[in-house]
This record gives structure tokens, sequence and C-alpha cells, in this order.
């Protein structure tokens, strides 16, 4: 298998640090990955994206042109990448902050309130591990277990936060 | 056990556990990372970090720590290396080993801040003066740029000149599991008889130079250099050829866009087209002699080289074609890189489908 997914949305949502755990996750589970964040001047507020290829074999290029699967995290990047994503792929929008409606029909779209879950979940901070839930759910690539052990392990100096993001890993698995 | 790290960071660590003890630096994107994870690890491993005032002044404090002993390193990208260029040629002529690490961004000037190859013509025809060479590697993942990091003081040691790891911000921010070996003990290290550290008195003094007014003097020197490079030709030229044995179109690549290129050689096959690529991992000493050999293939039609420049590896790779098959050439600037696709869809063009 290969899974190539773009991440994006403003920074501070968590795109990256999605992304992030999603690697952490192929590790833990003895796949190939490739994590590459875009590296313009960005900041809070501004535009982010990273690219995570997911394979059984060594990754060739780090460079996605189409992915199998668009996770949007806010308007401006579902209207930049939509179109790329390929025919038979997924886009998960967060409907939170886009209320747009994705306007090919040749693509499974999956929308999902990710701040709300966030909130029910103690953190609104939450609210990209609830797009990581609702995406190994979708994808099947992960299970729950193996990936809320990831989450323990990378909050491990921040104890704190772990059972918010448990969670919201949790609501949106379960919300989809 | 693998884990999973930022080129950068990775780069650092492995240069660390191959024994070096000292980093100066000035910070720019895309290699802050580098200088960064120094500032926090050398003092746990007894080392030396220092943010210099400005590249001039880390490249001239590697030169004062390699010429004292040490396993020095200094890191940077396209106008920060420029800047070094200078120290870089007295390094050389002083014959004083180092690590130097170029996370290429797109030039010229200030340029961008995104990946590029184009100082490749600076890093292996000599940006600085004079008669010189670097052993430079053009490493394509982490994991081989951490390889290379980790052997880099030996190489440098054993030859008596740098080495140089020409990356790309890709390589750079990319995050890959890697397999990082351990700590290399400094007692294992072969021993310097010219390292300027006080034990050499009177007529045994040692001298750390690259000034020689005498021209035969100064021959001599140059003939020693090239003669040490002729050896790291025999015994260094690293290269991956994929695919190559049936091919009829052959990319030719290095770092990361060698990668976007075996994604494209899959696609051009799935397509019945035979593509095929040789990836030189050193870039000097390049693999002239392998690329004749392909190039002398019956099956070979023709060459493409990949680059994220105007074209600079392409006058290598024609040089090792000599003229026996054609050689074009496919680039991006500007921080702009080719996708799998892109290239497809050249090879598609001039295969005329």
């Amino acid at each position: 298998m290969e899974e190539k997914i773009i991440i994006a949305g403003f920074g501070g949502q968590g795109v990256l640090s999605l992304g992030q755990f999603l690697a952490y996750a192929a590790i833990a589970d003895g796949k190939e990955v490739t994590w590459l964040p875009s590296y313009g001047p960005e900041m809070r507020g501004g535009t982010s994206n990273c690219s995570v290829v997911i394979s059984d074999e060594k990754v060739a290029s780090p460079i996605i042109s189409n992915p199998d699967c668009l996770i949007a995290l806010n308007k401006p990047s579902l209207y930049k990448f939509e179109s790329r994503v390929k025919p038979g792929g997924t886009i998960i929008v967060n409907s939170s902050l886009i209320s747009d409606k994705v306007s090919r029909d040749d693509v499974k779209v999956i929308y999902l309130n990710s701040l709300e879950l966030a909130q029910e979940a103690g953190h609104p901070k939450t609210a990209n591990i609830v797009v990581l839930g609702a995406y190994i759910k979708h994808s099947g690539l992960f299970s729950l277990d193996l990936v809320a052990e990831t989450i323990k392990e990378k909050f491990a100096e921040k104890p704190k936060v772990i059972p918010a993001n448990l969670k919201a890993l949790e609501l949106g698995y379960n919300a989809i | 056990m693998k884990q999973l790290m930022k080129g950068n960071e990775a780069i650092a660590e492995a240069a660390i556990r191959g024994g070096c003890r000292a980093f100066f630096g000035y910070p720019i994107t895309p290699q802050n990372e580098i200088p960064e994870y120094c500032s926090k690890r050398m003092p746990e491993v007894g080392g030396v970090f220092i943010q210099a005032e400005s590249e001039v002044s880390a490249i001239n404090m590697v030169y004062g720590a390699a010429g004292a002993g040490a396993r020095a390193m200094t890191s940077s990208s396209s106008p920060g290396i420029s800047l070094k260029q200078e120290g870089i040629s007295y390094i050389c002529g002083s014959e004083l080993p180092c690590l130097i690490v170029n996370i290429v961004r797109a030039g010229p000037g200030l340029g961008g801040i995104q990946p590029a190859q184009s100082d490749y013509f600076q890093a292996v025809k000599g940006g600085g003066h004079g008669d010189y060479h670097m052993l430079v590697y053009g490493p394509e993942s982490v994991q081989e740029a951490v390889d290379i990091a980790y052997d880099a003081f030996d190489k440098a040691e054993k030859y008596r000149a740098p080495v140089m790891i020409l990356g790309d911000g890709m390589l750079g921010q990319i995050m890959e599991a890697v397999e990082i070996p351990p700590m290399k003990d400094p007692a294992t290290f072969p021993k310097k008889d010219w390292v300027t550290d006080g034990t050499g008195i009177g007529s045994n003094r040692r001298i750390i130079n690259s000034l020689y007014i005498e021209p035969d003097a100064l021959e001599t020197v140059n003939h020693r250099l090239f003669a040490r490079y002729k050896e790291m030709a025999e015994n260094e030229t690293a290269f991956e050829c994929y695919k190559t044995d049936d091919a009829e179109i052959v990319l030719v690549a290095y770092g990361t866009v060698a990668r976007i290129c075996k994604s494209a050689v899959n696609m051009l096959r799935a397509n019945g087209i035979k593509a095929g690529l040789f990836r030189p991992i050193t870039l000097y000493p390049y693999p002239y002699e392998v690329l004749a050999k392909i190039a002398a293939q019956d099956s070979v039609k023709s060459f493409l080289a990949v680059e994220l420049s105007m074209g600079q590896m392409v006058e290598d790779v024609r040089l090792g074609v000599n003229g026996k098959k054609p050689v074009e050439f496919f680039g991006r600037t500007g921080g702009a890189v080719m996708s799998p696709e892109d290239i497809v869809k050249v090879v598609m063009q001039k295969e005329g489908r």
C-alpha cells in the first residue's frame, strides 16, 4: 500500500503536528513514511501544510501531486488543494471553519465539526486530534490503540494534556 | 531502533556521533535546526557551540579549531556558504579536515528560502579561489545524510580536506525514520601528527599555513592535493543505478530530486517506457566512468538530467556520456520543485507519446 495525504490549514491549527502524529504512528506500525512541511514564512494565522506519504516500501518521492486524502482545516486550503485530490480519493473537511461544500462528485467527502468535538473532549486545541481520529477510522491504516499509545508517548512530558487528546481521538474516531 | 527525525537535526546528531565536538555557525533558513540542535547538544557531549557574528567568522573558527585538531563543522545555506568561500579555500590550502553542510536554497543573491540545487558548481568546481576540491555528497534521504555525516570526519582526516554535504531545503526539513549509529569513541580516532596543539617544539614545530611564496613549493602543494583527490576518486566515488540495466531513457539526478525521479521511473515503466535513473551520491568525485558505461549500453537511447537549477550537473553528465548519446535537461528553479508527473510529461513529450 501507499497512502498520500496532504494536510492544510492555518498556522496554529496543529497542521504539522497532525501530520507528525501520522508519521509516528506509521513508524510504530513498521511502515515507511515521509513528512514534508511547507516552510515558507508561516506563522500563526498564515497558511501551512504538510505532505505525508505512508508506504509498505521505501518512499520514493515525498512530493505529492495528487493525494489519496486531503485534510482541509480551513477554507483557503480546501480551495487550494481540492482539485488535486485523486478521483476516488477522500476529502476531510473541517466544517467548524468551512461552510462550503465540496464541489466535486468523484471523491468521498467527510464533513467533520472538529471544534465542537474538541470542546467536548475538553480543549479546543485538540481539534487536530479529532481529525486524526476520523482519519484513522476512515483509512483503516492504524488501530485506535496504536495511535493512542503514540499520543501518550509524545505528550509524556505534558501528562496533563493526555486525557483530553485521547478523548478527542476517540470522539473523532467514532464520529464517522 | 528507528526514530522519526528531521533531516537537519539528524545530520547534526550524526556528525556529533561521528566525533564532531565543535560547531560554528550563523543562522539562515532552511538549515536553522542544525545550529539550534548543536547549541543544545554540544554542551552535553563536552563540545563547543558558538554562534559567530557572521559566516566569515564561523568558517574561520572552523579553520582554527581544525588546525588545533578538533573535529569541527559549520552549516549554512546558499548565501551564507558564499560568504564562507574564502575560508574554505584557505582550509583546503592548509590541508585541514572539517565538515561543511549546505542546505541549499534558491538563488542568486538572497534569492528565496525554498529548495534548490543551484550551488552545484560552487560546491564541486570550487567556489573559492585556487586549485582545490572537497569531497562532496548529495544524499537523497535523511538516512543517507546521517550515514555520510557519521563518517565525514574519518574521510576528511584521511584526505586532509573538507567534506561537504550538499542538501536542499527538502532534505533539511523532511522527517523520516532513521537509525542513528552509536557514538564513536574519540580514543579510537587516528593520531594527527600535524596539529598545532603545542606539542611541536623547535625544529619539530608545526605550522598551519596556506601561504607559499616560492612557486616550486606551491606547485608541490597543489600536486600533493591532487594526488589525494585522485585517491579520493578511486576510493570514495559512490552512486546508485536504479533500473538502468534495460533502460532506454536514463534520468540523472542527485539528492531529493533523485527520489522524485524514482517515482517518475516507475510511472514511466507502468506506461511502457523503459526508464531508469543514474544517481551520483558523490558529486565530487563524480562517477564519470559508470556513466560512460551506461552510455555505452545498446539499450540506452538518451539521457535526461533533472535538477533544481538552470542546468549545472548536466555539464558533468555530458562529460561522462562524452557525446555517445544525446543528453537533455529538465529543471525547475526559484524554489519551485517538479513533481514525478512533471518529469513523466517531459519524457512522454520527448518520446512523442
